[in-house]
């Protein structure tokens, strides 16, 4: 039996586990939709974890929604997939879905209009 | 005829107290109540004024209650179905004490409607001792709420509202947003917070006219403006402790956005308007 109350505690351990977690919680997907001439768009995904392969995501996808796309590394926001058309819906169920990534949903943020 | 209609309005009046007492002295099954309300009904009537019509009642009475709660009846009714079953005599007596009972029950209803409710008079009175019935209690719950804060009950959940977005098209391919100020001046922001906003989820740019409306490169559709702008203000607007949207949005130190509230006194900062990535339309549109 111990006393639950007398264990040492160290108050900035846990601060630091905190700032740790929230940074990874801020590390936010944005799904973007950009239009184009007409009725054209383009679908962006950003910040998706580097654990995953991003040129197997994009296979995947590609084939999967039937649209073209391409892996745009940007200076600020790194490796960036795009997509022809507007596929937000169809991204966030793959990112979120048990044959997808498998993603938490809260992680995910859907813009546009 | 006339008596029995009498019985039967006092016997509304009366029997759901009776019926709640037995089911709760007992914690029995239902059918107490309805074995109670014969019962209820026949004392009443011989407290009123007819001794041989009572009798009768009597001998029905029981066998109601034989039908209903075959069993459980001579225990369940100890204290109440003795009167029933007892003798004449007995019954007078009981009769006295339930008439007792039942003429404090009757009077309630009567009362009330007298009662002023804002004057505090009748039943409202300060030192009137009767039981306040429920319905009359939730009653003067909403007139008081209505008469001191009326407000209160029609914005209660969540009805913060704004006119919606009026959009209109302007040549082909510009769209503007017409009341942007007026909504703005509604959720106390400034327009240029809002327009950043507008213009980071819409991934487009723009520019505001000469009557302050703002005018936005690409087709939109009012629907989607409608569904930007909730999304501001579920962010930016509404307190996120209280859910109050009187709140302000002030540049905190170190250039970071805060939200303060004005009802409930919280404060919490603000992710800051990002555009984040845009792919390159207009720059190869200016190369090509």
């Amino acid at each position: 039996m111990s006393i639950e109350n007398l264990k040492t505690f160290d108050p900035f351990a846990e601060a630091d586990e905190d700032t740790g977690e929230t940074k990874q919680s801020q590390n936010y997907i944005h799904i973007r939709i950009q239009q184009r001439n007409g009725r054209k768009t383009l679908t962006t995904v950003q910040g998706l974890p580097k654990k995953f392969d991003q040129k197997k995501i994009l296979k995947v996808i590609k084939k999967k929604f039937a649209c073209n796309g391409t892996i745009v590394t940007d200076t600020e926001m790194g490796e960036v997939i795009q997509l022809q058309g507007d596929q937000r819906k169809d991204v966030q169920e793959f990112l979120t879905d048990k044959d997808g990534l498998e993603l938490d949903a809260k992680t995910i943020k859907v813009h546009g209009f | 005829m006339a008596d029995s209609e009498v019985e039967t309005k006092q016997r509304k009046s009366v029997a759901f107290s009776e019926g709640s007492v037995i089911m709760d002295t007992n914690g029995q099954v239902t059918d107490a109540p309805p074995a109670e309300q014969p019962a209820g009904g026949s004392l009443k009537k011989k407290k009123s004024s007819k001794k041989s019509k009572t009798e009768g009642d009597d001998e029905e009475a029981p066998a109601v209650d034989g039908e209903f709660d075959p069993t459980a009846l001579k225990r369940k009714k100890k204290s109440s179905s003795k009167s029933k079953k007892a003798d004449a005599s007995d019954f007078d007596a009981k009769l006295a004490e339930a008439g007792i009972a039942e003429d404090a029950g009757e009077e309630q209803p009567e009362e009330l409607p007298e009662g002023d409710l804002e004057a505090g008079t009748g039943i409202w009175a300060h030192d009137a001792t009767q039981a306040i019935p429920y319905s009359l209690l939730v009653n003067r719950f909403f007139s008081l709420i209505e008469s001191h804060h009326p407000d209160l009950l029609s914005s209660g959940a969540k009805s913060y509202k704004i006119p919606p977005p009026q959009c209109l098209r302007e040549g082909n391919r510009r769209t503007i947003f017409a009341n942007i100020a007026d909504i703005c001046k509604r959720m106390k922001r400034s327009e240029e917070h809002c327009t950043q906003f507008l213009f980071a989820e819409l991934g487009t740019s723009g520019s505001v006219d000469g009557s302050r409306r703002l005018v936005i490169k690409g087709r939109f559709q009012q629907k989607g403006i409608e569904s930007v702008l909730r999304r501001y203000i579920v962010e930016y607007v509404t307190c996120k402790t209280c859910r109050s949207p009187d709140t302000e949005l002030n540049k905190g130190e170190n250039r970071l956005y805060f939200v303060t509230c004005n009802s409930c006194g919280s404060r919490r900062s603000v992710a800051a308007i990002k555009t984040g990535f845009r792919s390159q339309i207009g720059r190869r549109k200016r190369v090509g």
